[in-house]
């Protein structure tokens, strides 16, 4: 199973973080300050596996963001690769040509897609058309509430209660 | 109240105008964020949900990014949860499962509303609660929601029923015992056609056949069934997954297994799919040749892609092959040696790793001549890599490869050499452990130590400071071996020696002292000779002659053919002249002289050791010249007797000891031994164990006992026993690790404890040659080609050779796995190490999905009848309970008696048949330990 995601940037910002097994906050950033130091210094011409304490970290490098996840010995790296690929096209479909700002200001939105595509450290759904049909729908679902919510007739409702 | 609430939320700074704030602080970016930090606290108090909601997502954000502490919201976000609208939800949702975790004081508040949101009729918000179930469940979460996930396991929302599937991996983990309930309806869904539940099934079955695979052998059918039949590679991926620990369980199911995954492998056109297959193959199926060959014969394609990935992979698998087929790395030997000089240093030490699995005896030379040469070339840090795996490699198993030590000991020093080396430590090691266990190899031992120390150039190196310290002690040792003892004076006395830590230049100081005492010696042995032909009746030259002889026959029995080299080496340097002896002495005095003062202890006790011993012996030589032989009484006599026991005491042989060997020595008759080391015990109370890889050189304290000890000793020139053995007992006590774990083939009568258990021929003894006559039947014997025969090496008993425990497969007996068993094998074969002779028992709960296909109905009405299984009843329990269930029930029981008369009719005949074969099988099966599956079941 996977055991976390992680988006790093070049520079070694960190633009989202999920965890599947349990870390405490504490191990949490001592686990992104050694991979960062471990992945951000390969070459480019590398492959993209890297052992770490007895995990295998498979990442991948799309313009200036680090794609890592963590994963168990014996699981099959190549697959992995395809899930980070199969992510990054959703993503880019989904911001349309996606690029690192969009997923600054829409971390949240970058995690509502990452939810559809694992669950429990397992890939849960493999068709892109499929995540991107299920997070406009649940888009359009938050954009309705909001609408009501932010309409003149809510606030002065609101207001004069 | 609604005044302020209406501004908070016009006013309240949204994510994205913290996350922007945030990317406009080049400094003092931690000051604003305890200030957005403040607002939130501020934020996540007030009681409009939208304000709140805002507030939390904020906090999130700093949460997972900026990894702030927000266990102070833990309750706001169970707050925001309850808001009805599905934008709150989704972001409490989040920030729960990004900060919950078992501990969480609030964590009981949450139940309830999950089950709401589990229950609604919005697939939207079932799935959100789904998502965090699988990421907060606890055991009481996951008991109090099993009977929700179990509903909407079988959901006819596929959205849902996936994500149910693959929440139930979480809650079967925390509460066992909801596999009670929910096992049935998770083996149920493996027959489902949609690829993405399928997916999400075989992936829990997946991570549970990994934890304890035994359990999950009565599923293989519905496995294999997947595995001809899908055609999706994630599926494929992750069956190949569970017959890889399936299939070593039970031959017989890796026999079924082998073809179809030869098809898959040479069909498919995905990587990861083919990767995966091979990588089966080879680690669970390795023994169906075929497939071997077949997944070998992949392995170039890995290798050669330009795709560092697959080159790594490629690697990987041949290691992985290595252990069992050598012949498959042989193959791709240029490849493999090719990826040694690639650019990413996992290749390089995948590929390291697989060059030294090729290793043997025969090329072992070739090999690491081809390694040393790329050390050079290579980074530090993978020359490292590269020095360690080839020492690590050659001293397996006490050396078992090596047959020409003196190449070793040779290659030893040269990789001392290169300029990269930090194994210093490992080399040194096994430079002391060689020079004791193999006699033959020590003339080399000692010219490689001569190259080492003569070379100013290595003292500056702080790495080499070990090395140079085991050749220091080789050449003090061996000195005897050597061509020129005064150049090797020379070496160990010059000036460039203050660079050494005061440890081992305690050890030069000391070897010194040795060769010293082996110059004097022979020049007196020289002058004896002469001496006692011309006048036979004077004794030291009596002494000494007889001394040398019997050295002489000592070597001669103990070294065999090599004896007449040692001879040789012994006469080489003959002729030491007085003058020559002067100089030595005065050299000793001039460079010991300064550390007299030294600070620190060790180095200043054996400096005044020395200079002791010169002080007394030299008059001996300066007279020489002057007073000719007529002086031979006197001062003399009394120099030369000090010589003569101090090489005594040098020139012992030292049998390495076993770490056990002092547990075996019993006690001979009238030793008391409290009498004798009770003082012992005093000195000794606070030294350290000699571990095998550092000196110790105990306390100070006990060291300046010791010395003092014998220096008055020297100086009163009491009982020539006492001195020696005393001095002896002191460089016993210093070099204690060198001291080497027991000599079995030495049969010198130095240390009679040592010796005493093999004499006793106990238990020890036993095992060692137990150990041998299993390694004769095992190795193949070695070939009579190599010019030189393998020179004996001393092997120790169970320090040297520990047994390697064999791992045992032992199946975790927790309570998951054993709630599993319960309802794959019934009640009945809880324990599955009872032999399973009946068959139906074995599949008897497993009947619902299996046996509307495989087994004849009629068996299954009896088994009913008979065996009152657990998760049947249960199961019809829970059949009453939920409805769309009940409405099901009837069309799936009529489905599947319809579908077990056609059954019968087909297979009446076959059923017969299998009957009889279970009987053929009855005795094997009855001394089989595990569970097995009846062929029939495939």
């Amino acid at each position: 199973m996977i055991h976390f995601v992680l988006l790093i940037s070049r520079q070694g910002k960190v633009r989202l973080t999920k965890w599947y097994s349990p870390y405490s906050q504490k191990e949490r950033t001592k686990v992104i300050r050694e991979l960062s130091g471990v992945i951000l210094t390969r070459g480019p011409k590398l492959c993209n596996f890297v052992e770490w304490r007895g995990f295998k970290v498979v990442y991948k490098r799309y313009a200036s963001l680090y794609f890592c996840m963590c994963i168990d010995q014996d699981d099959n790296e190549l697959e992995i690769l395809e899930i980070i690929h199969h992510y990054v096209e959703i993503l880019d479909r989904y911001f349309g040509s996606v690029c690192e700002l969009d997923l600054i200001f829409n971390f949240h939105k970058a995690y509502y897609i990452l939810d559809e595509l694992l669950i429990a450290g397992e890939l849960q759904e493999s068709s892109k058309k499929t995540v991107a049909r299920l997070i406009a729908a649940q888009d359009s679902l938050v954009e309705t509430a909001k609408e009501q919510a932010s309409s003149i007739s809510n606030i002065i409702a609101q207001a004069t209660k | 109240m609604s005044g302020p609430s209406l501004m908070d939320s016009l006013f309240q700074r949204s994510l994205e105008d913290l996350i922007k704030g945030l990317r406009q602080q080049l400094i003092g970016e931690q000051a604003f964020i305890s200030k957005a930090l403040e607002e939130i606290r501020k934020e996540i108090k007030s009681t409009d949900l939208s304000i709140k909601s805002t507030a939390l997502l904020k906090l999130s954000y700093l949460s997972s990014l900026h990894f702030h502490d927000m266990s102070f919201a833990t309750f706001h976000a169970l707050e925001v949860l309850s808001s009805p609208r599905f934008s709150h939800k989704k972001i409490a949702y989040h920030a729960i499962s990004l900060s919950f975790h078992d501990s969480t004081p609030v964590l009981l508040l949450i139940t309830n509303h999950l089950r709401k949101d589990l229950t609604s009729t919005n697939e939207f918000e079932v799935s959100l609660s789904l998502r965090c179930l699988s990421k907060i469940a606890n055991v009481d979460l996951a008991r109090d929601l099993t009977p929700e996930i179990f509903t909407l396991m079988s959901s006819n929302k596929l959205y849902v029923r996936k994500k149910a599937v693959a929440v139930v991996l979480r809650v079967f983990e925390k509460y066992p015992d909801s596999v009670r309930v929910c096992f049935k309806r998770l083996v149920e869904n493996l027959d489902n056609s949609d690829p993405q539940i399928l997916s999400a099934v075989i992936g829990v079955f997946c991570e549970l056949a990994c934890k304890d695979p035994r359990s999950y052998l009565p599923l293989a059918p519905e496995f294999y069934k997947i595995l001809v039949d899908s055609k999706n590679n994630w599926v494929l991926i992750k069956v190949l997954k569970i017959f890889a620990k399936l299939a070593p369980l039970e031959p017989r199911l890796a026999k079924r297994v082998v073809e179809p995954i030869c098809d898959h492998m040479r069909r498919t056109g995905a990587k990861s799919l083919l990767f995966e297959c091979v990588r089966t193959v080879v680690t669970s199926l390795s023994e169906y040749d075929s497939a071997v060959r077949l997944a070998v014969g992949k392995v170039p394609e890995f290798l050669v892609d330009e795709d560092p990935n697959l080159k790594y992979l490629g690697l990987q698998v041949l290691s992985i092959v290595a252990q069992k087929h050598l012949w498959a790395v042989s193959q791709n030997k240029e490849a493999v040696i090719k990826s040694l000089s690639d650019a990413d240093p996992n290749i390089k030490i995948e590929s390291l790793r697989l060059v030294m699995a090729m290793v043997s005896e025969c090329n072992v030379t070739e090999i690491s001549r081809v390694l040393v040469n790329h050390a050079l070339k290579s980074d530090p840090e993978f020359c490292n890599e590269i020095l360690g795996s080839i020492l690590s490699t050659c001293s397996r198993n006490v050396y078992e490869i090596i047959v020409d030590f003196d190449w070793y000991v040779s290659l030893l020093g040269e990789m001392s050499r290169i300029p990269h080396c930090h194994k210093g430590e490992e080399i040194e090691n096994q430079l002391i452990d060689i020079g004791i266990r193999v006699k033959d190899v020590r003339l080399e031992l000692v010219r490689v130590s001569r190259d080492l120390l003569i070379d100013p150039a290595l003292l500056g190196n702080f790495f080499l400071h070990r090395v140079l310290c085991a050749a220091s002690w080789a050449s003090g040792e061996y000195v005897k071996f050597s061509r020129n003892p005064l150049e090797l004076m020379e070496a160990l006395l010059q000036p460039r020696t203050r660079l050494l830590p005061p440890s081992i230049r305690a050890i030069y100081i000391q070897s010194a002292f040795k060769v010293l005492v082996f110059c004097l010696h022979t020049y007196l042995m020289q002058r004896g000779s002469t001496f006692s032909s011309t006048s036979p009746d004077n004794l030291p030259s009596v002494v000494s002659a007889s001394v040398s002889d019997e050295s002489f026959d000592n070597l001669s029995v103990e070294n065999g053919v090599d004896a007449t080299v040692t001879h040789g080496q012994i006469c080489t340097p003959a002729f030491i002249t007085n003058e020559s002896i002067v100089n030595l002495l005065n050299m000793v005095e001039l460079a010991l002289g300064p550390l007299v003062g030294s600070h620190d202890v060790e180095v200043q006790e054996r400096a005044r050791n020395v200079l002791g011993f010169v002080d007394l012996t030299k008059l001996k030589f300066l007279n020489y010249s002057v007073q000719e032989e007529n002086d031979s009484e006197g001062k003399g006599v009394e120099a030369s007797n000090i010589i003569e026991l101090m090489h005594d005491a040098f020139s012992k042989e030292l049998g390495p000891i076993s770490l056990s060997a002092q547990g075996n020595v019993s006690l001979p008759d009238g030793l008391i031994v409290k009498e004798n080391l009770g003082d012992l015990e005093m000195i000794c109370c606070d030294i350290e164990l000699p571990s095998s890889n550092s000196f110790s050189f105990g306390s100070p304290c006990e060291e300046k006992d010791g010395v003092s000890f014998s220096n008055l000793q020297i100086k009163e020139d009491s009982e020539q026993s006492n001195e020696s053995t005393s001095l002896l007992a002191e460089h016993r006590k210093r070099h204690g690790l060198y001291y080497l774990p027991l000599g079995k083939s030495e049969i010198s009568n130095d240390y009679p404890p040592a010796n005493d258990p093999i004499l006793q021929g106990n238990i020890n003894g036993n095992a060692v040659d137990l150990v041998k006559i299993t390694e004769e039947s095992l190795v193949p014997k070695r070939k009579p080609s190599h010019a030189k025969p393998r020179p004996v090496v001393v092997k120790l008993d169970e320090v040297d050779e520990k047994p390697v425990a064999l791992k045992k497969f032992e199946s975790k007996d927790d309570s998951l796995s054993g709630a599993v068993r319960d309802i794959l094998f019934g009640s009945e074969d809880m324990v599955p190490t009872s032999s399973q002779s009946n068959l139906s028992d074995k599949s008897s709960s497993k009947r619902k999905g299996k046996e509307k296909q495989h087994t004849a109905p009629h068996v299954e009405s009896k088994e009913n009848l008979v065996d009152d299984g657990n998760p049947s009843s249960r199961r019809r329990k829970y059949r009453s309970h939920g409805k769309e269930r009940r409405h099901r029930s009837p069309r799936k029981k009529t489905a599947e008696e319809r579908e077990g008369q056609k059954e019968k009719e087909k297979s009446s005949h076959r059923h017969g048949r299998h009957k009889s074969g279970q009987r053929a099988e009855e005795p094997l099966n009855v001394s089989a330990q595990a569970p097995v599956i009846p062929d029939f079941l495939l």
